[in-house]
């Protein structure tokens, strides 16, 4: 394995260079399939049959503490990236712990706003603009639950292995996921509750 | 026994019962044979858990030759029913599971493992790369689509097959009037085996991006590969589509939520939109490679360069952006007005132009060319007619005002058969009877090749000119039978007549293969066609790591100028060679998918959540896996070139 000194650890090698290029290409992918979600959300938002509006049901309290917590978690993360590219592991360690701490709250929140949704009686099957609802902010929600367990994987690499040219490119990538997931959380934050609630 | 009923086929028939027993036995036999002959620890090895391209490659074509006579079976029993008026040898429901699992099968099945198969094998040897850019994403690729072709394929025997229509358009495909576990197959299956082919879609793209051989810019490339690198920029562009539309019509089937019912404030129309969305990019993910081969095979055989090579460039790139914006020409009459109507008619009309400009290069290359008729020539030379009769009778479809007289007729089935057979299917026996020897290091034989490509053209014509006739006159698609005042009659023997054809022409075929393995001799060259991009500058068959040394490029044909010019491809020593290690895990994770995806089908929810866990094991373990791959030694390397060498 070939490994270039002048550039950054997660670029080092060949390989690496690969799946950062690739992941780039999947996060393409992801930007279709969350506009596919988005797209039918608008078609389907105000058809809401025999149940409830988005205005009344969406509350602003948990919405924006949950954007607040997205928020900085992404900050956190761009601060373990800085100190990985430094070499300070305990610091980049330190961040990666807060960031996925940060998503698991996020993820706490979603899940009581998901309890209220069902309380109020706007459940998966009470009409299209309830299921397009749950399913984009699910599909967000699972992506970040995914995540928190992949970034899990990579934090105990990172202590057991330390930082390597593999190591820091898996964090690198994860970095780039978790940011596009910020991405899509700013979109669904205006387009569905800040247009709902209008 | 309960647990057990919901497994039954709801409309069994002596020919289900017929071909449960026929899959048994074929299963047995295999399992028979594979344990007598000792075979078991050769297939693990050296296919189940391989991560070479070459071999993936291989594997694919064979899926696509298998789905290609599940598919061509199917449409033989249409034409069938079809043949005289009021014919009672398939019922309405038999008819309504056939037409759609043909459409399923061909295109996804078929059609779509075709061309991956293609991609995979040559795509990595034209530009001169050891393997694919994530070898192991590629096998799991694979074999996630095998399961998905699996797990649709099973359908007929356990449970029932979808009957909506390749479409499946709701609400007829929701569970109110499609009771039967079929449409859950439909949704389940291609969302596995859609998977596979995002993946590819991401791998190729890295691979032809940043894996070239050195010299080698974008606009050096062989034309195979630019189709196959537009070609997997739509797949990443559209699949993800195709991703949340199955899991949307996956949850209003198991789930009740109301997507696509007509009530709850569910729209039918978003299904049908979304569909195509996917659906008319798809079209082009599957002609944009058979053009790649085209552009190969008729350059090769008319022994000169291709003309036009930027605008043949451009024109794939400007039909990969105006695939995406004709998706609602599917569904003129559905009813969104005359203003839209008109848009996407000029869009779709406008397609034609770059669609042009490639038939009229084909053209221009063929003048003042050397033309030598080979197998794969021959298929190029009658794709250019035939599929002009498709092409031309696309823009009668597109015209939306017109539109209202061929929609949902027979005219619209023969206009697409005569665009997807000559268009994909030539090309892809063309791209598989030139690559054959590359692969396999002999050739396929000429004169039977040449028998079953006339056989297929003509009978190409036979069966799907007379559509054009029956469609006008008003004989509507997806009905299982007619009355005898109709008229119809007539078309729709000679039209069963050609679908006969159609299958001696592919039983041709396979008696080629047939013959071919066992007369045709095993001293060819590396480059028996006299051909002129870089996959032929390497022994046949290939070993295991494509290229002794890295080519060195420096033109658009320079394997053609190392041939006639001199020019030194291959400098310098041989160096020890990194390449993957081979992996069980692809194949292992897919069959748990499998089982994923057949409890999903039967909403078997506690199998269902313990295969997600399975799956979810998988990854985890792949992350922390430590698989640095392996060399190979230059002594091997020596040794491998020598003995290859020597077979010359």
């Amino acid at each position: 394995m070939k490994i270039d000194h002048s550039l950054p650890l997660e670029y080092s090698t060949e390989e690496n260079r690969l799946k950062i290029l690739g992941f780039w290409i999947f996060l393409g992918a992801e930007i279709m399939l969350f506009a596919t979600l988005f797209a039918s959300y608008f078609v389907l938002a105000d058809r809401t049959g025999s149940g409830p509006a988005g205005s009344e049901i969406f509350e602003l309290t948990p919405v924006l503490i949950e954007t607040i917590l997205l928020l900085t978690s992404s900050f956190t993360i761009g601060l373990g990236i800085h100190a990985m590219r430094i070499g300070n592991k305990k610091a980049m360690m330190t961040f990666f712990a807060v960031t996925l701490l940060l998503g698991l709250a996020f993820l706490g929140f979603e899940i009581f706003e998901f309890f209220h949704y069902v309380h109020v009686g706007a459940g998966l099957q009470t009409s299209a603009f309830t299921a397009m609802l749950l399913t984009t902010l699910g599909t967000h929600g699972a992506h970040v639950t995914f995540g928190f367990f992949w970034g899990l994987a990579i934090l105990l690499q990172v202590k057991k292995r330390g930082l390597t040219p593999e190591t820091t490119n898996k964090s690198f990538i994860f970095s780039l996921y978790w940011h596009f997931l910020d991405v899509v959380w700013i979109f669904i934050f205006s387009f569905v509750y800040l247009k709902g609630m209008m | 026994m309960e647990f057990f009923e919901r497994f039954a086929v709801p409309h069994p028939s002596p020919a289900i019962y017929a071909s449960m027993v026929a899959i048994g036995l074929t299963v047995i036999a295999i399992l028979a044979g594979l344990t007598y002959f000792k075979k078991w620890g050769y297939l693990w090895r050296e296919w189940l858990t391989t991560v070479d391209h070459k071999r993936i490659g291989i594997m694919y074509l064979i899926s696509a030759l298998l789905m290609l006579f599940r598919g061509g079976a199917d449409a033989i029993m249409m034409r069938a029913q079809l043949a005289v008026p009021e014919n009672q040898l398939l019922d309405a429901q038999h008819y309504n599971e056939i037409f759609t699992t043909h459409g399923v099968v061909m295109i996804i099945f078929m059609a779509m493992p075709f061309i991956m198969g293609l991609m995979n094998f040559v795509v990595p040897l034209q530009i001169g790369a050891r393997d694919v850019a994530f070898p192991r994403l590629n096998a799991l690729s694979f074999w996630l689509f095998f399961m998905g072709a699996m797990l649709f394929n099973i359908s007929f025997v356990v449970g029932g097959s979808p009957d909506a229509g390749w479409t499946s358009y709701f609400p007829l495909a929701g569970t109110e009037f499609s009771e039967s576990v079929g449409s859950n197959y439909f949704m389940i299956a291609i969302q596995i085996a859609g998977l596979g082919t995002l993946m590819t879609g991401i791998n190729f793209i890295t691979t032809i991006l940043k894996m070239r051989a050195p010299g080698m810019t974008l606009m050096k490339m062989p034309m195979f590969t630019w189709s196959a690198l537009i070609t997997n920029a739509i797949i990443v562009f559209a699949f993800p589509v195709l991703t949340v539309l199955l899991a949307m019509g996956t949850m209003d089937r198991l789930f009740a939520t109301n997507f696509f019912t007509t009530d709850n404030g569910g729209m039918d129309m978003l299904w049908a939109n979304l569909f195509w969305v996917w659906g008319h990019p798809e079209v082009y993910i599957l002609v944009l490679p058979a053009f790649g081969v085209y552009s190969e095979v008729i350059s090769t055989f008319a022994r000169r360069n291709l003309y036009g090579y930027k605008s043949m460039v451009a024109s794939m790139v400007i039909i990969s952006l105006l695939s995406f914006l004709v998706w609602a020409h599917h569904f003129f009459t559905m009813g969104q007005g005359a203003l839209a109507n008109s848009i996407f008619s000029i869009t779709t009309m406008a397609i034609a132009v770059p669609t042009g400009v490639k038939i009229f290069n084909w053209l221009l290359t063929l003048w003042k060319g050397k033309i030598v008729i080979t197998t794969p020539m021959l298929y190029s030379i009658l794709f250019i007619p035939l599929f002009t009769i498709g092409g031309v009778t696309g823009v009668m479809l597109g015209m939306s005002a017109a539109d209202y007289q061929y929609h949902n007729t027979m005219f619209l089935v023969a206009h697409f058969h005569m665009v997807i057979i000559p268009g994909v299917v030539f090309a892809m026996l063309a791209g598989l009877t030139y690559w054959w020897p590359k692969m396999f290091g002999f050739m396929l034989n000429e004169k039977i090749g040449k028998s079953a490509a006339w056989t297929i053209a003509i009978s190409t014509l036979v069966a799907f000119m007379p559509m054009f006739f029956s469609g006008l006159d008003g004989q509507a698609r997806r009905m299982y039978t007619y009355s005898e005042s109709t008229g119809f009659g007539i078309w729709n023997m000679i039209s069963f007549i050609g679908a006969a054809g159609l299958a001696i022409g592919f039983a041709l075929i396979v008696y080629n293969v047939y013959y071919s393995v066992r007369y045709s001799p095993r001293n060819i060259s590396a480059d028996p066609w006299d051909a002129r991009t870089l996959e032929w500058a390497t022994h046949s068959p290939v070993p295991e790591y494509n290229f002794a040394n890295v080519p060195q490029i420096d033109s658009i044909e320079t394997f053609w100028d190392s041939k006639k010019k001199g020019h030194i491809m291959f400098k310098g020593d041989y160096e020890k060679i990194h390449m993957p290690n081979n992996s069980g895990m692809p194949f292992i994770m897919s069959c748990i998918f499998f089982a994923w995806g057949f409890s999903f089908v039967f909403a078997m929810w506690i199998p269902l959540i313990i295969t997600t866990i399975g799956i979810l094991v998988c990854m985890a373990l792949r992350s922390f896996e430590k698989d640095h791959g392996h060399y190979i030694s230059v002594e091997e390397i020596e040794e491998t070139e020598t003995k290859l060498r020597g077979a010359k």
